[in-house]
């Protein structure tokens, strides 16, 4: 998000993060907005229709890039818990408190589309599949996260207790597939493969691809917009937002 | 190596002798594991084919709920009366004060419940070979339970609501040591042998036992601050 040439510990402090990220906020969301019409324009009405599961497996042009970004939420919050512990920065946290959500919400998002299209591929709303289970598990992690930040008064513990969390949660979760997948093979054998995926047609890569993109500008632009309100709520009494930012 | 134990032994010294002096605390949560334990046959059905399947999985869960319960009470009281700050500013490794308490907690809420599952298997129809693996499977995962328990503990202590948020954070963590644990049992009855399972989690315990002190000492000096 720097310049090379600017001071990377310039933007750590929030009074000078602020006004950056409401400059990003607009770009961002444009990109979003853009490269989700794209997307949706591919994935709905340019790629083929699948020759086995017909039009229903349109889904995925939202399933797949959501799990996708609520794995990865995860982990860009344990990066950012891991740097606030380690150099006892104020903004780290905040970012972490503000991809919390979206993370969350990526991981509901990814459960519940799953399960509409798993009704009428699989005949099934839910399996005890090692995705969807693994998957699930990181949403209870989520809600963990929230939770905790949510219950400690104190920002700065809260801060530190949560970016703990995530970091404990961010070891676990390789260990948690593994396991549940280990039980899922141990306890129903092959029944739902989805890992035997036909090769996809190039539209169908093109617009997950596209669609993957857009869920990423749009959780920076509203990771920003949130870390911006935190930012405003923690350093209300402060003179930098009386001058600048309350205008 | 026997003086810089010495703290660490000190410490599980004083939580026994404070247990000891509460001993209603460590039987209801024993009798809460035999009561949780036993309430499933009632709310499933006496069939002992199916009694027979559920219970690995039965007790382990039983052993989960009944450690939580114990959890809360860890850092608690020497965090109410002052003991852990004295604790944190002492000389002495905090991190093997911690590692005391949390095996004070083992002794007191995992091992009864050890020593108890062969007898409710016993109710589930299991046997001798299925009670064996079971309570030794247990006898490696409890321990993963209080130790990651005690990051939950330390990452909640003072904090509102703590119980239900400490089950909110802890009880997703646990999913490897139920899987392995109860599916050691199962493993053996499907003919795989259960060795595989056991080793995963003696694995997950020899790296609980090494990450988990340290991090929940990390989360008390948070809460501390």
């Amino acid at each position: 998000m720097n310049h090379s040439l600017v001071n990377w510990f310039k933007f750590a402090s929030p009074a000078s993060f602020y006004p950056l990220a409401g400059r990003l906020i607009p770009y961002f969301a444009t990109v979003a907005v853009a490269l989700l019409a794209a997307g949706l324009w591919i994935g709905l009405l340019v790629a083929p229709t699948d020759a086995q599961q017909g039009e229903g497996y349109r889904i995925i042009f939202v399933h797949v890039p959501v799990s996708w970004m609520s794995m990865f939420i995860y982990c860009v919050m344990a990066f950012w818990a891991a740097l606030g512990l380690s150099f006892n920065t104020r903004l780290s946290g905040m970012m972490t408190s503000a991809l919390a959500p979206t993370g969350a919400l990526f991981a509901f998002l990814s459960l519940w589309t799953g399960a509409l299209w798993g009704k009428p591929m699989w005949g099934a709303w839910w399996v005890w599949d090692a995705r969807l289970t693994s998957q699930l598990i990181l949403f209870f992690l989520y809600l963990g996260f929230i939770a905790l930040q949510a219950a400690i008064d104190d920002p700065r513990r809260a801060d530190k207790a949560g970016a703990i969390l995530a970091l404990v949660g961010v070891i676990n979760v390789p260990i948690i597939y593994f396991s549940v997948q280990w039980w899922n093979t141990l306890h129903q054998g092959a029944s739902v493969s989805m890992t035997k995926a036909p090769s996809m047609a190039h539209t169908m890569l093109l617009g997950m691809l596209l669609m993957a993109l857009a869920f990423w500008a749009y959780t920076i632009a509203v990771a920003l917009m949130r870390v911006r309100c935190i930012i405003l709520e923690r350093e209300l009494t402060s003179e930098w937002v009386k001058k600048n930012a309350m205008e | 190596m026997i003086r810089l134990l010495a703290p660490f032994r000190q410490s599980v010294w004083r939580d026994l002798l404070l247990a000891a002096r509460h001993k209603t605390e460590i039987i209801t949560a024993l009798f809460f594991f035999v009561i949780v334990v036993n309430l499933l046959p009632l709310g499933i059905g006496p069939d002992p084919d199916l009694l027979r399947k559920i219970a690995p999985g039965a007790l382990w869960i039983g052993a989960l709920l009944a450690t939580l319960l114990g959890l809360q009470r860890l850092f608690a009281p020497d965090h109410a009366d002052g003991t852990l700050e004295q604790m944190a500013l002492s000389p002495q490794s905090f991190t093997l004060l911690v590692a005391g308490k949390i095996v004070a907690h083992w002794l007191v809420a995992g091992l009864p419940v050890v020593l108890i599952a062969p007898l409710l298997g016993v109710q589930f129809d299991l046997s001798g070979r299925s009670l064996f693996i079971l309570t030794l499977s247990l006898l490696l995962g409890t321990p993963i339970l209080s130790l990651i328990g005690a990051v939950g503990a330390a990452l909640t202590l003072g904090v509102r609501g703590g119980g239900a948020l400490l089950s909110l954070l802890i009880l997703p963590l646990y999913i490897p040591a139920l899987i392995f644990g109860a599916g050691a049992v199962e493993a053996d009855l499907a003919g795989i042998g259960p060795d595989g399972h056991l080793s995963l989690l003696a694995a997950l315990l020899v790296v609980s036992t090494f990450f988990a002190p340290w991090v929940a000492t990390v989360a008390l000096r948070v809460a501390l601050e």
